[in-house]
């Protein structure tokens, strides 16, 4: 239990930490690195508590292709080198107080429905879908994936397939120039103007593509 | 202090969501910034979803933070595919800049 404790606060201190400086992180390629640090240590939290598959899963999503892609798009877009200055940005409207007061309400309504669920501990005692213990995390998760939640997970491989659509679609361009092999424009070549009859003069030869 | 239940759970998840909410706010640097607050956010609400399946013997948390995770992977490829064709299009991501709106 002390062990427990132990993992949960550094764990989370790491988390929180590299979370602000997400925020705060003068150069984005730092940022997408404490991001990926913020998630390798969440997942470890995940593992910790017994959501073995998730936290694996969030390691493979996010650090491997999220981040991936992040970081990909920080440097091909060169946004590395423009310095962050909020907080002595010159032409700030006056939102940034704004910001922070609405940014600790929101965190102080979280506190209160945490602090609620404290008090009244048996507010939902969910009894459907019982986590078992003979079975791994792994194994239980997709006994119910496959059969209760198949048609919500169909529904989310169509996401996918048209948040890969949409991005090429998005991300397609035409470039000028580009020599590109068109099978219409073969097929419905005529003989007439493929192929042409000349008479060759000797000793002068003729002169194609002019 | 030393038994950590689920309230610590889920003030950690608090704390990360207010993060993101305040990096949203704060931020005058550039769009993909705010595409990793919202990914803070959503990991926030996944820390929420997992320690409440874990602590109320439910696996019906877990499931949902699986397509939680499909969403927000397709939303980060469509926001940074977004990201760069208005990069293209008008030269700079810088949010003090993007005013097409005149908000």
């Amino acid at each position: 239990m002390i062990a427990h404790a132990i993992f949960f606060y550094v764990f989370s201190l790491i988390a929180i930490i590299s979370a602000i400086m997400v925020t705060v992180s003068k150069n984005t390629v730092h940022s997408v690195f404490f991001l990926i640090l913020d998630f390798i240590s969440i997942s470890c939290l995940f593992i910790m508590i017994g959501a073995e598959f998730l936290g694996m899963i969030m390691l493979i999503v996010y650090v491997g292709a999220v981040a991936v892609l992040f970081l990909f798009v920080v440097m091909m877009l060169n946004v590395a080198q423009q310095k962050n200055q909020w907080l002595l940005s010159e032409d700030s409207s006056g939102h940034i107080p704004i910001g922070l007061i609405i940014s600790a309400l929101i965190f102080f309504e979280l506190i209160i429905v945490i602090g609620g669920w404290k008090y009244k501990p048996d507010l939902f005692n969910s009894d459907n879908l019982q986590i078992s213990s003979e079975l791994s995390n792994t194994h239980s998760l997709g006994q119910i994936l496959y059969t209760d939640y198949i048609h919500v997970f169909q529904i989310s491989g169509m996401i996918l397939l048209i948040a890969m659509i949409g991005a090429i679609v998005l991300t397609f361009r035409q470039r000028e120039g580009v020599k590109k092999q068109s099978y219409i424009k073969q097929i419905s070549r005529e003989r007439s103007e493929g192929v042409e009859v000349l008479d060759v003069p000797s000793n002068k030869g003729v002169k194609i593509d002019d | 202090m030393i038994e950590i239940g689920l309230g610590h759970y889920l003030t950690l998840g608090a704390v990360i969501f207010t993060i993101g909410i305040v990096g949203i706010f704060l931020n005058r640097k550039n769009i993909i910034v705010i595409l990793m607050s919202i990914e803070l956010i959503l990991l926030a609400v996944n820390i929420n979803l997992v320690s409440f399946s874990i602590y109320l013997n439910d696996l019906s948390g877990q499931v949902f933070t699986l397509f939680i995770l499909t969403v927000a992977a397709a939303e980060a490829a469509i926001g940074l595919a977004i990201i760069v064709v208005y990069y293209r299009n008008a030269g700079t991501i810088r949010v003090e800049e993007i005013d097409n709106l005149k908000g």
